[in-house]
């Protein structure tokens, strides 16, 4: 029984962590019709940051924001500098993103060598929570509350805001959002560095579940372009139930079927392209 | 023509004649490596510069083919068994795979493909009973097609000449067929190839098969040629690379993924040996040369050769 729970909650932990790494990558794909092939360096840039401030004895809520901001930044100087200049090229930026995955990577292996970098939580989070006889552990019940509240965030920013209307309006049409006035340059860079930022925060959030080590990249990626396929580019709604559809599944097939558990994550994608090749909350046909 | 096919002879003297003049077994085996990666990126080319769909995850087909030969040649099957079965069971991988990707067009299609390509690499790397994980497989030993052993170096190399020559000789042929016709009107005008009563999905999917089958065939050569496979070979960084030959040569060209080929794999054995950084390099190659070079080096030569006999033929005109 405490098996189930256990691996219930760390797969929905592990969901809460997939929909930071997945929502800014699908909000920038919906928006400029690119995937950025470097999320996933991203998101182990943003854990090594924080595994920095961390060693240096920075406290770990100052070291995910220090990485959510650093990797932001990067994020930003890779879309003003890079992406921008291939404008209209959507073959040329996806391959770009992806040139710049593999230097993110190799200057990482060069500055925090190959050896795993191990990031506690926080002292008052390791003790675990008793309910009713059961033990819950306390920082992944965290991880999960910090993601439902980005989601929420997320969702009154899209729904509510101008700047979230200007958005979903890029999104459903740019030729006509650019018609009526919408900057929708300047929001390729707000958005993707929104996704930057995420990654970077969920990077730091997720290092005491999985460390900041060589490879983390990649296999981070391929779980956010599954949460996409699966969810469909551009939708929030399709972010936050892909990543929990992928959290479940990744984190169940790795406790009960190791040496399946890419398998089963083949599963979902095949049935969700075969029936509803949008996404099953896609609006933008990929 | 004349003059097309003395050349084209000369250059195929002056391949075959590779290991007589270079005597050094350890570039004759890097002229071997340079002749299956040229097949792969050929086979690549059919999708990219044909077809025009980006595939991220042509390795894939390195492994699936790779790791069928080794774990049937284990299970007591006879080399030429191994190599049809190996072969024809990752074709048909990559039947299935071009039925999901070819549910999308564009960046969905390479997003698909790469998403299948990690997925394949993860099987690898995890599923350890099977796979051997991270340690790989060791393929036995090579086979003796017609009792011809291809031990040493230098046979080995004619043997990856013969296939690459007759994998180049059929894509060749297929390019210049209706088919071929048919798979480049499908990437420029899909709609108007619709409206001609073309079946746009059918010739993109086989496409697809052709190109999984001649890379099944350089993943074949491969594991001949490593006696092993593992889950490196397969990796995304793989599929990038032969994605990058193919677009550094130049994908309007039949040769442009051969000089693609021929630069990075020597590229990287030279840089390897003195500079640990490989992976920074590729991926700053993969920004300089979309940035800078989107045609590739084949083409750009082309023109800057047409521009330079351009004033020579208004000379004799005049």
């Amino acid at each position: 029984m405490q098996f189930w729970i256990i691996q219930t909650l760390n797969s929905i932990a592990f969901g809460g962590l997939l929909f930071l790494l997945s929502s800014g990558f699908s909000l920038a794909f919906g928006l400029m019709r690119i995937p950025n092939l470097a999320h996933g360096g991203f998101f182990m840039l943003g854990a090594y940051l924080g595994a920095t401030i961390v060693y240096y004895g920075g406290h770990f809520w100052i070291a995910v924001l220090g990485a959510g901001l650093g990797v932001g930044l990067v994020g930003i100087a890779f879309e003003r500098l890079i992406l921008r200049r291939l404008a209209g090229n959507v073959q040329g930026q996806v391959l770009v993103t992806l040139g710049v995955s593999f230097i993110i990577a190799d200057l990482c292996l060069l500055i925090w060598t190959g050896d795993p970098w191990t990031v506690p939580a926080p002292a008052e989070l390791r003790p675990p929570l008793r309910v009713a006889g059961f033990a819950f552990p306390t920082f992944r019940l965290v991880v999960l509350a910090i993601a439902l509240v980005t989601a929420v965030a997320l969702y009154l920013l899209m729904d509510r805001t101008r700047l979230g209307a200007m958005i979903r309006a890029g999104v459903d049409d740019m030729e006509m959002a650019r018609g009526v006035g919408i900057p929708v340059s300047l929001l390729f860079t707000v958005v993707f560095a929104l996704g930057a930022v995420l990654a970077g925060l969920g990077g730091t959030l997720g290092a005491p579940m999985l460390n900041a080590y060589p490879g983390l990249d990649t296999d981070m990626l391929p779980l956010a372009l599954i949460v996409v396929i699966l969810g469909g580019a551009g939708s929030l709604l399709g972010a936050f139930v892909g990543s929990f559809v992928v959290g479940f599944l990744y984190n169940f097939g790795i406790a009960l079927f190791p040496d399946l558990a890419y398998f089963i994550l083949f599963l979902p994608m095949v049935l969700v392209l075969v029936f509803r090749p949008q996404g099953l909350f896609g609006r933008v046909q990929t | 023509m004349r003059r097309k096919g003395v050349l084209l002879f000369a250059i195929g003297m002056a391949l075959i004649a590779v290991p007589l003049i270079i005597t050094s077994e350890f570039y004759v085996n890097l002229a071997s490596q340079i002749l299956i990666y040229a097949l792969l990126a050929v086979s690549l080319n059919l999708l990219l510069g044909y077809g025009g769909m980006v595939s991220l995850g042509h390795a894939s087909f390195v492994g699936l083919a790779s790791y069928a030969a080794v774990l049937l040649l284990n299970a007591g099957f006879g080399q030429l068994a191994s190599a049809v079965l190996a072969i024809l069971f990752s074709t048909a991988c990559g039947g299935l795979f071009g039925l999901l990707a070819l549910r999308a067009s564009g960046i969905g299609f390479l997003m698909i493909t790469l998403a299948l390509g990690q997925i394949v690499w993860g099987i690898a790397y995890r599923a350890n009973t099977l796979t051997n994980g991270d340690n790989g497989l060791r393929y036995a030993a090579r086979p003796h097609p017609f009792g011809i052993a291809i031990d040493s170096a230098s046979s080995f190399y004619w043997f990856s000449l013969i296939v690459f020559a007759i994998a180049l000789f059929f894509i060749w042929r297929v390019t210049r067929s209706p088919f071929g016709a048919s798979l480049q009107g499908a990437r420029d005008q899909p709609r108007r190839m619709r409206m001609l009563g073309h079946n746009v999905w059918l010739i993109q999917w086989l496409a697809f098969v052709l190109a999984s089958f001649w890379g099944s065939v350089a993943g074949l050569l491969y594991v001949y040629y490593n006696l092993f496979i593992s889950p490196h070979a397969i990796s995304l960084q793989q599929s990038a690379e032969v994605l990058l030959m193919a677009i550094l040569g130049g994908a309007s060209a039949l040769t442009g993924p051969i000089v693609g080929a021929v630069i990075i794999t020597l590229v990287k054995n030279v840089v390897s040996t003195y500079f640990e950084r490989w992976n920074s390099l590729l991926g700053a190659i993969f920004v300089v040369v979309i940035m800078f070079m989107p045609f590739g080096i084949v083409p750009g030569v082309r023109q800057l050769w047409a521009r330079w006999r351009a004033p020579k033929k208004l000379e004799r005109a005049a």
